[in-house]
């Protein structure tokens, strides 16, 4: 039953990536694909957890972590950087 | 031991007159004269054991066993001559120059030079090992420059100095390969072993290679055509330089080698063709020259250069009578060039000129000059009772009977008409310099010159008498012996008088003095036809040759080299495909058997996630903002990548890293244009496009082809998985590699990241002054800027984050030894929630609130792994030992701790921390500092905008710096 579960998420962080590099790739201003860019990182960091459940281990817990923390810093420097200009001000 | 002494004491003498020239004169001559005149005595005391006993001393010392070469010396007949004359002739030269030198030549410089040429040549003569041989051989080309050019203020000088380089040089390369195949056949580098394997060297298929590189050589050395034309342009030297080593020592180098070699290189037809043919026409083509030049050191050149050519001749002829004629020729020419060139430099020195057509009628006002060059150039015509008559008379005999392709006339003739030609410029030199009446317009007001310019050629010119009147008692026991030195042999059986009976020589001879005083008498309308006929100038064609050459070299550098990062990666990448793919063609190829591993879903996603966003860089790397986004995708799938085998540490540093490029590219695009114009045709982006793909294709299907075959070498893993827990003490395996088993390796890499970050921020200090901080200062932004700087929910986010972000990375870096993680890591992710203070309450602010230098933080970080390793050292073990324990503290309140681990590599992580965090803060700070100094910038000192806490009236922005 798990497994079903398990295959079933997949497929949908699967879709969910796929969908983020399509706005990546239209989305006409670049609003729009930070957005995407940090979207992705979310669902990189759902699939990490997903491989962990699914090899049983804990070892892949600080990645997704860390992914999380570093998504946030980036996406913060490029918003700094279409409103001001100069992320250090 | 004492055979290095005279090859050492000029070499290490030539420090003393560049250092005694600040005493005087006189004082710089003597210091030159001491190291010369100690070497020449040394040298006599060999005399007894060499021509008496007929030993031959040697010395040996080891030295780069590898390759042969030994600093080995050894004293036999030919060594001991050429060096009786190189230090005899030295001494005379050394006091001639003081006299001929002007007071503003810097004369320490000159016998500085002067000595270490000595020593040079003297080492050739004496040299047992024929790499040795090399070495100073190169450096007597190299001291000959150094006096060629010595009045470097003329461009005669310099060039001629060149040139003389260039050829010398280029026949010391031949030379040099032509040696080291004798060496290779012969299966020692010893002469004196060397010289008696004869048939060992003639019967090898190298034979006719090492004798034609090895005489390349000798001909470039000593002047003999083609390779003639270097010599005359030798002259722009001062006179003591030519006389000394453009007439007596080093120009007879390549014929010194030529004889000692003669035992194992001569022989019928390959020798005797090559070396005759070139030595009599050499001594033809001089000989003409000669007779048509006006300058007085020109006419000396090229009939030094016919003189050599006679001993080339006479080495050819491969008979030992004839080797003999050469040995005593040898020994004449020294004395009576020598003289002459001396004499040109009185000439010159006191009447101010060289020219021929300037000068004449000198007899009556300079006798004794007079004196010494009629003796002098009458020997050197070959008239009797001096001693050139009697080599040449030796030389015609010999040259009377040898056969030049079944004939017998050919040689008699042209040495003839040689030497018809040569008693014709010895009686031009004599007779136009010093005959006739006196003139009234000569530069200076020639009178005899000081006892210091005319002693030593008459010394030379005793000699020249002495030799000629009684040579059996004088020279003949001398040339013996070197002839049996030379040929390894029994000296032939011969007999030095002035008078052998009525011979075809004395025929020949008196052939050639009444056609020289016939030429002598029709010189006007000789010199009109000479001036008519075309010649081909060497200097011309030289400087000719050199020119094409290094057009063609800047061509392909400039094809190569423009300054173009396209061309550079275009060169690099077409190279590199070119290569490998001619490799791969030329071995046959197949597939490993490795069975694939399972292709899932999420796999196939990952993969077009990569694979699409690296396309989107690619086409869209015009739109900066753009690229760079999709570039950080690229770095997330791969760290994804990473982490789906196992490298987890690998993934969460790809990740750091990934992140710190990003703040640190858009720090800098700040300043650059965010959209960027196409650079290049379409056509070159074509060509690109498709070399990218074919280099892409290549390193793919490489690594599929290795990744599906089983190595037939252990992978390195089996030994590390086995050995980390027990010798590092710690399970996470990349860990314990990085900072223990290869900690060398990574203490090399903080440094370097120190070194790079302390460059980075040495490069941008240059930003902040001068013109590029004015250009700086008036630059304004291209963007439309909002209103907030530091918003406050920026703020407090960050500065909640900032405790919980240094916990993760100290729980990051103590677990790294077991679990993924380490001291890089931690280090990334403290800098990262460091510069994000940076950002969201400004630079300003932020500089101020850290108190501790980033400089500091990188030598503290290294001195930390430094002291690690120390302190393995203090333990009587090899640096950077680690040492890793465990023990089990007692309970605490209840509390049981379990098992603690500690290991040394933590101190050794804590290092790389420090000088990561400090390197990182280093760049990324002053990026920052850049901003702040812009036009519209305003540096702020509070933390963000409108704080809350304080009152409204008492916020303000301080004023810009």
């Amino acid at each position: 039953m798990m497994q079903l579960a398990i295959y079933f998420c997949y497929l949908a962080v699967s879709l969910a990536l796929l969908m983020n590099i399509w706005r990546l790739y239209i989305g006409p201003n670049v609003v729009d694909r930070v957005m995407a860019a940090d979207t992705l990182v979310i669902n990189s960091m759902v699939l990490l957890i997903l491989y962990g459940i699914q090899t049983k281990t804990t070892l892949y817990f600080e990645s997704a972590l860390l992914l999380a923390m570093f998504s946030f810093i980036s996406t913060v420097a490029y918003c700094r950087f279409l409103m001001r200009g100069d992320i250090v001000e | 031991m004492n055979i290095a002494l005279i090859v050492l004491l000029p070499l290490l003498g030539s420090v003393l007159p560049a250092l005694m020239i600040r005493s005087g004169r006189n004082s710089c001559v003597a210091s030159a004269a001491v190291p010369s005149f100690l070497a020449f005595s040394l040298l006599l005391t060999h005399v007894p054991a060499v021509f008496y006993f007929g030993t031959t001393p040697k010395v040996s010392w080891p030295w780069l066993a590898s390759i042969g070469l030994h600093v080995e010396f050894w004293v036999d007949g030919l060594g001991l001559l050429f060096a009786t004359l190189i230090l005899g002739i030295g001494l005379l030269i050394l006091i001639y120059a003081r006299s001929y030198l002007a007071a503003e030549d810097p004369m320490g410089n000159f016998y500085c030079y002067l000595l270490i040429f000595q020593a040079a040549m003297v080492g050739i003569v004496l040299s047992d090992n024929v790499i040795l041989l090399m070495m100073f051989w190169e450096l007597t080309s190299l001291s000959s420059f150094l006096l060629i050019g010595f009045w470097s203020h003329l461009p005669a000088g310099r060039q001629g100095a060149r040139m003389a380089l260039t050829v010398t040089g280029g026949g010391g390369l031949a030379l040099l390969a032509g040696v080291l195949l004798l060496g290779q056949v012969a299966d020692t580098y010893r002469i004196s072993e060397i010289i008696t394997r004869r048939e060992l060297i003639q019967s090898s298929e190298w034979y006719p290679t090492i004798l034609m590189l090895i005489l390349v050589g000798c001909f470039t050395k000593s002047a003999q055509f083609p390779f003639h034309f270097w010599l005359p342009r030798a002259m722009a030297a001062p006179t003591p330089v030519s006389a000394y080593l453009h007439s007596a020592t080093m120009v007879k180098a390549g014929l010194f080698l030529l004889a000692r070699l003669w035992p194992v290189l001569q022989n019928d037809h390959l020798w005797f063709y090559s070396v005759a043919s070139i030595g009599l026409l050499t001594m033809l083509i001089g000989a003409i020259i000669a007779l048509f030049q006006d300058d007085l050191k020109g006419l000396l050149a090229y009939s030094t250069i016919s003189h050599l050519g006679l001993i080339t001749m006479l080495l050819g002829f491969a008979t030992p009578v004839a080797v003999s004629a050469a040995v005593f020729h040898i020994i004449n020419h020294a004395t009576f060039k020598a003289a002459l060139f001396m004499n040109a430099g009185i000439v010159d020195h006191e009447a101010g000129t060289r020219d021929l057509k300037r000068l004449g009628g000198l007899m009556w006002l300079m006798p004794v000059t007079a004196l010494i060059a009629m003796v002098a150039a009458f020997s050197m015509a070959g008239l009797p009772p001096l001693n050139g008559y009697l080599s040449k008379e030796m030389m015609l005999e010999e040259a009377s009977h040898t056969k030049w392709m079944d004939s017998k006339q050919v040689i008699p003739t042209l040495v003839t008409i040689a030497a018809v030609f040569s008693v014709a410029y010895s009686f031009r030199y004599v007779f136009g310099v010093f005959a006739g009446r006196v003139r009234h317009d000569y530069p200076h007001h020639p009178h005899d010159p000081p006892p210091g310019l005319w002693w030593p050629p008459t010394l030379l010119i005793v000699f020249v008498i002495a030799i000629g009147l009684r040579p059996d008692i004088v020279a003949e026991s001398l040339v013996k012996s070197v002839t049996a030195a030379v040929i390894q042999d029994q000296a032939p059986d011969i007999h030095l008088k002035l008078w052998h009976g009525w011979t075809p020589a004395v025929t020949m001879s008196g052939i050639a003095v009444g056609g020289g005083v016939v030429l002598c008498l029709m010189y006007l309308l000789l010199r009109k036809v000479w001036d008519i006929l075309p010649r081909p100038d060497a200097k011309f064609l030289f400087d000719a040759l050199v020119a094409a050459l290094t057009r063609g070299c800047q061509l392909i550098n400039d094809f190569v080299h423009n300054g173009s990062q396209q061309r550079y990666i275009f060169m690099t990448i077409a190279t590199t495909i070119a290569l490998a793919g001619w490799a791969f063609a030329s071995y046959p190829w197949a597939l490993g058997e490795r069975p694939q591993n399972p292709i899932t879903a999420p796999l196939i996603v990952g993969w077009i996630l990569v694979i699409g966003s690296t396309m989107l860089v690619v086409i869209n790397y015009r739109n900066r903002l753009y690229a760079l986004i999709a570039l950080g995708v690229v770095g997330l799938f791969s760290s994804i990548g990473f982490v789906y085998v196992s490298g987890i540490d690998l993934a969460l540093t790809q990740v750091s890293v990934e992140v710190v490029t990003i703040i640190l590219m858009l720090l800098t695009l700040y300043f650059l244009p965010k959209h960027s114009q196409p650079e290049s045709l379409n056509w070159v982006r074509l060509r690109d496009a498709c070399l990218g793909i074919a280099a892409g294709i290549g390193m793919g299907g490489m690594s599929w082809l290795m990744m599906t075959r089983n190595w037939s070498m252990e992978s390195i893993q089996g030994y590390f998985l086995a050995n980390a827990k027990s010798g590092g003490g710690g399970t996470n395996v990349v860990n314990v590699i990085l900072v223990d088993f290869r900690g060398f390796d990574t203490f090399g890499e903080i440094t370097v990241l120190g070194c790079a970050g302390l460059a980075i921020f040495a490069m941008l200090e240059g930003l902040f002054r001068g013109k590029l901080l004015s250009k700086l200062q008036c630059w304004k932004p291209d963007v439309v800027k909002t209103a907030d700087r530091h918003p406050i929910l920026m703020v407090v986010v960050t500065r909640v984050l900032l405790p919980m972000a240094i916990l993760v990375g100290m729980f990051i870096f103590f677990r790294g030894h077991n679990l993924p993680g380490g001291g890089f890591i931690a280090a990334l992710i403290v800098s990262v929630s460091l510069i994000m203070q940076y950002m969201a309450s400004g630079f300003g602010w932020a500089a101020n609130q850290i108190r501790f230098k980033y400089h500091g933080l990188i030598g503290g970080g290294v001195l930390v792994a430094a002291a690690t390793g120390i302190g393995a050292m203090v333990g009587d073990r090899p640096f950077l030992t680690s040492w890793h324990d465990h023990w089990h503290p007692p309970k605490f309140m209840g509390i049981d701790f379990g098992d603690i681990e500690a290991a040394s590599a933590m101190a050794f992580d804590l290092g790389v921390f420090l000088t990561v965090i400090g390197a990182v803060m280093l760049a990324l700070a002053q990026f920052s500092k850049l901003g702040t100094l812009t036009a519209d910038s305003r540096v702020n000192q509070t933390p963000m905008d409108c704080d809350p806490s304080r009152s409204f009236s008492s916020q303000h922005h301080s004023p810009k710096h």
